[in-house]
């Protein structure tokens, strides 16, 4: 298996005020092709700024962190928005659609930014995969958080990524819910062979994957395979 | 190609679903333009109906005179100008009126019937103006029927020609003011002159030419045929010059309405930029969200700009739509408030910028807030960051430079002068940078010295105008920029009617006695204290003659075909006085005002600018004056600028007391009938006692320039309140566009469990500072930007009005706090989640 995303001895910091923060120290770890992932911290660990870092959705101070094969140090802003468009996918705790579009112009987005022209086709076949054919022309603000989700689901998975990142995706929504949206990620993620990186506090959640990296304080606390993962798989 | 329909694709989804925030940005968009466009429309056509008024005071659009017959040069010159469309000729005569006693010096009018082209000839009775050409009759000074108790029927005799009279003359255009000549007018058909031949060979006579012409620009036209006219001894009078006359309050009309429509389009521009601020920065979250999915910069900043450019012309379209509509409808809604019937008509100019400024500016401001949007980095989506780099100081410095040439070629396009449109924009810029500093002065001090012990809900308004993302400098220039506008507005109209109501005092002389000798002097001042009026003026006139101009006497300057000294001079019979002191229509422009004189050196007079000009005097030129047979040698000692439209006897050469006391002289004095009958009164009683002296009566002439003041002060008052409303719909727009970022707040500290009270006071509290200090800053910035105004521009003395102080500030304070009450409504009425969601 070759690794599509390769973490080596990250660092990033941020400045408050005269302050220098450190919020990554030296970070490794890799991510083989098609592998579940799941990234659990405590609050203020460095979770959501390293999967932003590990995205492409920030610049690094030191380290290299490599993407789909790309060193993402080297990629402007532009070639790394490009890269996000054909080989990357997002979940967002608190979704993330766009307010000013309906679900189904929203699942359409990564599929028009590529010029696709069977992107409605596309997205009308993934809101009805998530179960919601009769949701197309609602907005956002019409649409229950776990609708939403579902949503956000179809519009990361549109692009058929080579990998997904999920920032906290049942944070916002209640258990039974939550479990909907997970057996769903999971359901498309096998079905399109994408690779998964998930932060969660959810332990539960945490051992679906296959592998578990904790972090703590900005530096990783241990990185081990889930035995539930390892088991489920079998 | 694709790329361009998804751009415009993606700009119009957002956009179609923006509901209340688009509506308000619109809003404020429609409602710049519309300001723009109705004040620049209204402001336009009052200047052409004022400029009616100007024309009806000369008749004609412009006319060629000369003190001789015209040559084949000015002829030629006169064809090229498409020809004259009526002549005059004008020259004094002595009159009779058939069996009536004594003769009279009068001054005959013949004009060709078409003349006047503006205003109309005002007679008793009344279609005598146009009926005196048909019937060969002639239309006679009133005050010169009153003397000799005229009635139309009668019949004058000019010369050796008799013709009947149709009609008494209270006033014709071309006649205006106190220059008038002091023999009163008798207007006859042109060609009776020719028939009758009342004309000499050596009679001192005029011939004018006027010309209907309103599309030609008269400041052109003087260039081009000035140096031809004045070769050929001619000249070029155009209306405006006649209205100029008229003194400061002409000139400084159209100085102010080219305010009022730089003002609109600053109010235009401060609604639009604040709306586009506001509306671009609560899209930075979607921009983040376009680039997390893979949009490139370009296409993030393309599909907002393409979204603004949309918008821009939409709200350019309606607010120039509403503005034309408006400008329509005022003539219709101010029936009774107008002084004068108003001619509407739709300016394409005020279309124009209307439609340009909506797009122009929306595109420039979203530029700048834009930038934002190219360095908003994707991980905003995760957390909101402060983008603040560099780069974007860079990149808003260059845009912020092409708002500024924007402005400045639209303010110079309006106003017409570079140095005007240069110092108000600069101004302006200053305005804005000063309020800028003051709201981030207000901002660090709340971060410093947080007042720790005030209670929670004064805390969090002060809290909420310090946050990250505040909207603290947007409004407090929005306000300050306003309230500035506003109250500048208001300080202006105040010392511009100031100046209308002293020059338009009670006390300005509306009879003018002429020739009272010496030692009549006396008994008719008694007779005008008699019948309860009293004598305003008592001035001594002495005649005189030019024998030498700077040491060359006139025989050798008729001569010398290349000197440039004006001919008229050489002849002219000159009217002077002598005083120690300036009355209040002189100013001077040069040298020093001799009161006395010295023995044994030249006798320093003081010469009119306009006598200078064309006898090209300076200070200390020398002039030889023949005084009655006396030859008196004098030095010009001062050079006056007079303001020859002022209710005032004015001169053109003045000289020290001490000299010509002895000389033979007689008097002009002056005084002011209240009413027809009183003047009719003393008329009749000084003609009966002293036949020789000449009235002049300019009550017709005064209540013509009086009318004309005053509707330029109605002009004034209304432009400035209408202006002034229109800022405040434009302030309340910029600050209703504030609304969404403290909804979300509110409505957070309202699920925290904050009562409707706390949410209320937080409010009040928060917009109460905006307003207070935005106001406050505006008003009093405003009360030293207009002391520079009326010195620098308007040429007149500040008048500092109590009005902004005590009304404008904390007006606009309180407006402001009641829009924030107004915008936190929904949060009061609705449950939390209702508004979250709709937020969402």
């Amino acid at each position: 298996m070759t690794k599509i995303l390769n973490v080596t001895n990250l660092k990033k910091s941020y400045r408050s005020g005269s302050e220098k923060l450190t919020v990554l120290d030296t970070i490794s770890f890799s991510v083989q092709e098609g592998e579940t992932f799941a990234i659990v911290g405590p609050s203020g660990s460095g979770k959501t700024t390293l999967l932003g870092l590990c995205a492409g959705l920030d610049v690094i101070d030191e380290g290299i962190v490599e993407l789909c094969g790309k060193n993402m140090s080297t990629l402007s802003e532009d070639a790394r928005a490009l890269l996000r468009n054909k080989k990357v996918g997002f979940i967002f705790q608190d979704f993330q659609l766009l307010p000013t579009l309906t679900a189904l112009e929203n699942v359409c987005i990564p599929l028009e930014l590529q010029g696709n022209k069977g992107a409605l086709k596309e997205a009308k076949l993934l809101l009805d995969k998530v179960g919601l054919n009769d949701r197309y022309d609602h907005y956002p603000s019409q649409l229950s958080g776990g609708e939403q989700q579902r949503v956000a689901l179809a519009r990361a998975f549109i692009n058929k990524p080579a990998i997904l990142f999920a920032d906290e995706p049942t944070g916002n929504l209640d258990q039974k819910t939550g479990e909907k949206v997970i057996k769903l990620l999971f359901d498309l993620n096998k079905e399109m062979n994408t690779t998964l990186v998930v932060i969660t506090h959810d332990m539960t959640l945490a051992k679906r994957h296959q592998k578990i990296l904790r972090l703590a304080d900005g530096k990783i606390v241990t990185s081990e395979a889930s035995i539930l993962a390892n088991s489920l798989e079998q | 190609m694709h790329n361009i329909v998804w751009l415009i694709k993606m700009a119009w989804r957002d956009g179609r679903a923006s509901g209340g925030r688009l509506f308000l940005f619109v809003a404020s968009i429609i409602l710049g333009i519309a300001a723009v466009v109705a004040i620049l429309s209204f402001s336009e056509n009052l200047e052409q109906n004022i400029s009616l008024q100007s024309k009806a005071l000369m008749g004609a659009d412009f006319k060629i005179d000369s003190k001789q017959p015209i040559n084949n040069e000015v002829v030629r010159l006169i064809d090229s100008l498409g020809g004259a469309d009526a002549k005059e000729i004008k020259f004094a005569s002595m009159a009779s009126f058939g069996s009536k006693e004594g003769t009279k010096l009068v001054q005959v009018r013949g004009i060709t019937s078409s003349f006047p082209f503006y205003g109309i000839l005002e007679t008793t009775p009344k279609e005598a103006g146009e009926e005196y050409a048909s019937k060969k009759g002639a239309l006679v000074d009133a005050t010169l029927m009153l003397q000799f108790g005229l009635q139309p029927g009668d019949s004058v005799a000019l010369g050796k020609s008799s013709i009947p009279i149709i009609g008494a003359l209270k006033t014709a255009p071309g006649s205006s003011g106190m220059g008038a000549s002091i023999a009163p007018p008798i207007i006859i058909p042109f060609d009776f002159i020719a028939e009758s031949g009342l004309l000499k060979r050596g009679s001192r006579v005029d011939y004018n030419y006027y010309f209907k012409d309103d599309q030609v620009n008269l400041k052109q036209l003087a260039t081009r045929i000035t140096p031809t006219l004045n070769a050929e001894e001619a000249d070029l009078d155009t209306h405006t010059e006649t209205s100029e006359r008229l003194g400061a309050r002409y000139k400084n009309i159209g100085v102010f309405l080219n305010l009022i429509a730089f003002i609109a389009l600053l109010l235009g521009c401060v609604g639009i930029a604040s709306a586009v601020q506001i509306y671009i920065k609560e899209k930075l979250i979607s921009v983040a969200i376009l680039k997390c999915l893979g949009a490139s910069r370009k296409q993030t900043f393309l599909i907002f700009l393409i979204q603004i450019f949309g918008i821009g012309l939409l709200g350019a379209l309606i607010g120039t739509g509403i503005g034309v509509m408006l400008q329509q409808l005022f003539p219709l809604i101010l029936k009774e408030l107008l002084p004068f019937s108003i001619t509407v008509h739709t300016s394409y100019q005020a279309i124009a910028v209307g439609l340009l400024l909506g797009i122009g500016m929306s595109v420039l401001f979203a530029l700048s807030a834009l930038m934002r949007t190219w360095y908003v980095s994707p991980l905003h989506v995760l957390r909101v960051q402060n983008v603040a780099t560099k780069k974007i100081s860079l990149a808003i410095l260059f845009i912020g430079l092409a708002v500024f040439l924007f402005v400045l070629s639209f303010a110079f396009y309006l106003l017409e002068r570079w140095d005007y449109a240069l110092g108000f924009v600069l101004a302006i810029a200053l305005l804005s940078l000063i309020l800028r500093g003051i709201a981030l002065g207000l901002i660090k001090l709340i971060t410093y010295y947080f007042p720790t012990s005030w209670s929670f809900t004064l805390r969090q308004s002060l809290k909420n105008l310090s946050r990250p993302n505040n909207q603290t400098a947007i409004l407090i220039i929005a306000i300050g920029v306003g309230a500035f506008l506003i109250s500048t507005l208001y300080f202006t109209k105040d010392f511009l009617l100031d100046k209308t109501a002293l020059n338009a005092s009670a006390n300005s002389p509306n009879l003018i006695l002429f020739d009272v000798q010496p030692d009549q002097q006396p008994l008719v001042a008694q007779s005008i204290q008699q019948e309860g009026l009293s004598v305003l003026s008592n001035i001594p006139i002495i005649t005189m003659r030019l024998k030498e101009v700077k040491n060359r006497t006139v025989a050798q300057i008729r001569l010398d075909s290349t000197s440039s000294i004006k001919k008229w001079l050489l002849s002219h019979e000159f009217r002077v006085t002598y005083r120690d002191s300036l009355i209040a229509s002189e100013k001077i422009a040069a040298g020093n005002f001799n009161k006395t004189v010295v023995k044994g050196s030249p006798i320093p007079i003081s010469v009119s600018d306009n006598l200078a000009r064309d006898a090209q005097l300076i200070v200390g030129d020398t002039l030889l004056f023949n005084v009655q047979g006396m030859l008196m040698k004098t030095t010009v000692g001062s050079i006056r600028k007079v303001d020859w439209g002022s209710m005032q006897v004015n001169f053109s050469i003045v000289f020290p007391t001490g000299v010509l006391e002895a000389a033979p002289q007689f008097r002009v004095i002056t005084t002011n009938a209240a009413n027809e009958t009183s003047a009719a009164v003393i008329q009749q009683k000084i003609v009966s006692q002293f036949p020789n002296v000449a009235i002049i009566d300019l009550r017709q002439v005064v209540a013509l320039v009086e009318d004309i003041l005053n509707k330029i002060s109605w002009v004034i008052s209304f432009m400035a309140f209408f202006s002034i409303i229109t800022g405040v719909i434009v302030l309340v727009g910029a600050i209703r566009n504030s609304k969404y970022q403290r909804i979300r707040e509110s409505v957070l500290l309202r699920t925290l469990g904050a009562t409707s009270t706390q949410i209320i006071q937080i409010a009040v509290y928060e917009y109460l500072f905006l307003g207070v200090l935005g106001s406050a800053s505006g008003v009093l910035l405003s009360f030293f930007g207009s002391q520079l105004l009326a010195i620098l521009v308007f040429d007149t003395a500040f008048v500092p009005s109590l009005i902004p102080f005590m009304l404008l500030f904390p007006g606009i304070a309180m407006l402001v706090v009641i829009i924030g009450l107004f915008n936190s409504r929904q949060v009061i009425s609705s449950t939390p989640l209702q508004v979250l969601r709709k937020g969402a």
